[in-house]
């Protein structure tokens, strides 16, 4: 077990560097420093000074690989792609463009995040999976019917509709809650209830349904016909059965986006004003703070591959056939 | 007039021609026609082909453009108007002639806002001023509004029942042994009831009402259609080429092109995809800006915006169809035939060609009608976090976008978002419906299910 997490730690190591290989690419060689310098004062009536000015007072005025001026490692380490790239891989993501500390933001801005995001996850699944099981249970009647066509009809409202919609009913109309905002401690949850009850119910249609699927594969094996066969009761097989075989890819499914619950709500954060991680990225995408950008990718990826890892640690937890060597 | 063909009109235009050849090639041949013929029995699926055409029909319509003439010179030289039109725009003429001041109603005879206005006396008041054109018919908009909408509605079904009843009588024969000739014909009512309606009221009131520009609703709303068709539809198209030879040459040939091509798509899935996306834009928002002398009009450069969207959307998204392909050549390259055909010696270009391709095929299609809706939703939502389609387009994400913040105002402005919403709505659920019948249809595996 410890050596195979040893590998599985081990084959991270050149996908963090593709990934950080890409950003590199996608920030510094496709656009220049210059462009960025550029875009930041205004395209027009911009000196030279000035572009070489805001590159100085970000570290963007070196060589972007190698430093033929320098001697020694500072020919390798006194570059853009040193000190601004290679350094994530000691998580130090230096400043943001307008010079504030981004690990110091992340770890503040966290905490709002997981409070949406993590309830808005658990609730979700226990929601789906108790949706799914009562459609499974009403096979073949207008229950399943009804349920399946609700499913898809929620699946084709757009996400925005629901948090639109929703702050507009529970927070204008009937002032159920603040429109926006958040505070520290216990009164979060006056702030979070609305963005976490929109989001459980906007992720039923496509959740739902994706889970009813799984449930109908387990509902079509033999084993399920053995067990009806010899005369257990619906509910029965339904909850001993289906429920504890189609549980192993929901929990391994779920266990790989857990990581990324850190990463925040993109768009619930920014219309609910929740100071989290996900309206931190969409406020540096909209005053094009590539600093941030960049080290929310490469956080995201770190987070992504913890959450493969822990895909395979459960599988052999839940599933004892399955092996890890 | 002079035609113009943007990047995307090219496209749409060759993915039109695509689909026909592709209609052409299944035909002739039973065992792909076989599956096709379940997906035209099914009522539920033929009704949301139905209503998906329309779309098309209007983004096809919207993709003809062309830079109307301007009066001659004083030496009789042809110039050319500056903006680029469309079909659409020529056909909905009397929706974009009709702007008013600020934001109105629905069907409302009156300005949303209170104006001074002078009166004929001197004095001035504060009141809702008159629409120019929305009700400009009426005497008196306050008594007669009613009963003109309701006369003018009625003439309006008339009129698209009567277009229907011409329909049918056309469609009775190649429609007379279709299962699903009921759904079909009922759902072409449906749309013909509500165009004939349109037809009728539009050119008198604005149905969905002006946004805050004064801009027909309606009219935004129409346009926006062919954007999102676009993102869905142009985006898979990005996709397919890297997913299918990626995907299939990796579970192909394996070994090292295996590692290479795995690496790949680990490496893109592990970024974010929405941030993947944002990065992706904002360097191309910075080139476009930089380079303003590659385009010479601004729905030029939308429209590269546009083209750009796609591609970086294709992509990121080609990882999840290239995987499945992958798995499923995997499994195809061990059958026995392809054994054979490799024991003759004949040559991996027309194994994949003619033995594997034509065998995973039905992952691609499944896969192409199911990303469709997807991408319609995710243009709204790229639009909100700014990496979207150019502000200046059209598009059912810059609707909401702009309208979302009218909802604060007291009394509410819920038209626009409700316009947008609905027709995305529409649009997504006869996709997902569509997606769905053909999935079943499609897989094999679903097949012995059932």
């Amino acid at each position: 077990m410890t050596a195979y997490l040893l590998r599985r730690l081990l084959y991270a190591v050149p996908i963090l560097i593709g990934v950080n290989l890409l950003t590199f690419a996608l920030f510094f060689l496709v656009n220049t420093p210059d462009d960025m310098a550029r875009l930041h004062l205004g395209v027009k009536r911009v000196t030279p000074e000035a572009v070489a000015k805001w590159k100085a007072a970000r570290g963007y005025d070196k060589p972007l690989l190698v430093n033929a001026g320098a001697a020694g490692l500072a020919k390798v380490s006194d570059t853009i792609f040193f000190e601004k790239s290679l350094t994530m891989f000691a998580f130090q993501f230096g400043d943001s463009d307008d010079g504030r500390d981004i690990a110091d933001a992340i770890k503040t801005r966290m905490w709002p995040s997981l409070a949406i995001a993590l309830p808005t996850f658990v609730i979700g699944l226990l929601v789906n999976i108790t949706v799914a099981l009562i459609l499974l249970f009403f096979r073949r009647t207008y229950v399943e019917w009804t349920g399946v066509v609700a499913l898809v009809a929620m699946m084709s409202v757009s996400g925005l509709f629901f948090i639109i919609g929703g702050q507009f009913l529970f927070a204008k109309v009937w002032q159920l809650a603040p429109i926006s905002g958040y505070q520290d401690g216990l009164n979060a949850a006056r702030f979070v209830w609305l963005p976490i009850l929109i989001g459980v119910f906007g992720g039923i249609g496509a959740g739902a349904r994706w889970y009813r699927t799984l449930f109908l594969e387990e509902a079509g094996k033999d084993y399920v016909r053995t067990a009806r066969a010899k005369g257990l009761s619906e509910t029965r097989v339904l909850f001993r059965h289906i429920l504890k075989n189609g549980m192993v890819p929901i929990l391994t499914g779920a266990v790989a986006v857990f990581p990324l619950l850190f990463m925040g709500s993109l768009i619930m954060e920014s219309f609910f004003g929740i100071p989290g991680l996900g309206s931190y990225t969409i406020d540096a995408i909209n005053s094009q703070d590539f600093a941030i950008v960049r080290a929310m990718v490469f956080l995201g990826a770190v987070l992504y591959i913890v959450g493969l890892i822990l895909t395979d640690v459960s599988y052999t937890l839940v599933d004892p056939r399955v092996r890890l060597q | 007039m002079m035609p113009v063909l943007l990047w995307t009109d090219g496209l749409i235009f060759l993915l039109v021609a695509g689909l026909a050849a592709f209609v052409f090639v299944v035909r002739r041949h039973e065992h792909l026609a076989a599956p096709w013929r379940r997906v035209a029995a099914d009522p539920v699926a033929m009704a949301a082909a139905v209503v998906l055409l329309c779309f098309v029909a209007i983004a096809v319509l919207d993709s003809l453009h062309f830079r109307p003439a301007l009066p001659a010179g004083p030496q009789g030289e042809i110039q050319y108007a500056p903006e680029v039109k469309s079909v659409l725009d020529r056909t909905l003429a009397p929706l974009t002639a009709h702007q008013e001041k600020s934001y109105s109603a629905p069907f409302a005879t009156r300005l949303f806002t209170r104006e001074a206005i002078t009166l004929a006396d001197g004095r001035t008041v504060r009141d809702f001023p008159r629409l120019q054109y929305g009700g400009a018919a009426l005497a008196d908009p306050d008594a007669g509004r009613a009963s003109d909408i309701l006369v003018r509605t009625a003439t309006g079904l008339a009129g698209g029942l009567a277009a229907w009843l011409v329909l049918v009588w056309a469609l009775r024969r190649p429609l007379r042994r279709s299962a699903a000739r009921g759904p079909i014909l009922y759902t072409l009512l449906a749309v013909f009831l509500i165009a004939g309606a349109m037809v009728a009221l539009a050119p008198h009131y604005h149905v969905f009402g002006t946004d805050k520009v004064g801009q027909d609703v309606l009219y935004t709303t129409l346009k926006s259609i062919r954007t999102g068709v676009l993102i869905g539809a142009l985006t898979t198209l990005m996709t397919l080429p890297l997913a299918i030879g990626l995907g299939v040459s990796a579970g192909y040939f394996g070994g090292r092109i295996d590692d290479v091509v795995q690496y790949l798509y680990t490496t893109l899935n592990a970024i974010p995809g929405v941030l993947l996306i944002a990065a992706a834009v904002l360097m191309m928002q910075t080139q476009l800006e930089t380079h303003p002398d590659w385009f010479e009009t601004g729905a030029e450069r939308a429209d590269l915006r546009l083209l750009f969207l796609c591609m970086i959307l294709g992509m990121t998204n080609w990882t999840g169809l290239a995987r499945l392909l992958r798995g499923e050549t995997l499994k195809v390259r061990e059958l026995d035939y392809v054994v054979a055909a490799r024991a003759f010696g004949v040559s991996n270009t027309r194994i994949l060609l003619r033995h594997i391709l034509p065998n995973v095929q039905h992952i691609v299609l499944i896969s192409v009608v199911m990303d469709f809706s997807g991408l319609v939703l995710a243009e709204a939502v790229l639009s909100y976090v700014g990496v979207g389609v150019d502000p200046g387009m059209m598009s059912f994400g810059n609707m909401i976008n702009g309208a979302r913040l009218e909802l604060a105002r007291e009394p509410v402005v819920w038209w626009q978002l409700v316009a947008a919403f609905a027709f995305m709505f529409v649009l997504v659920l006869s996709a997902n419906l569509f997606a769905d019948s053909v999935r079943d249809a499609l897989d094999p595996r679903s097949r012995s299910r059932s």
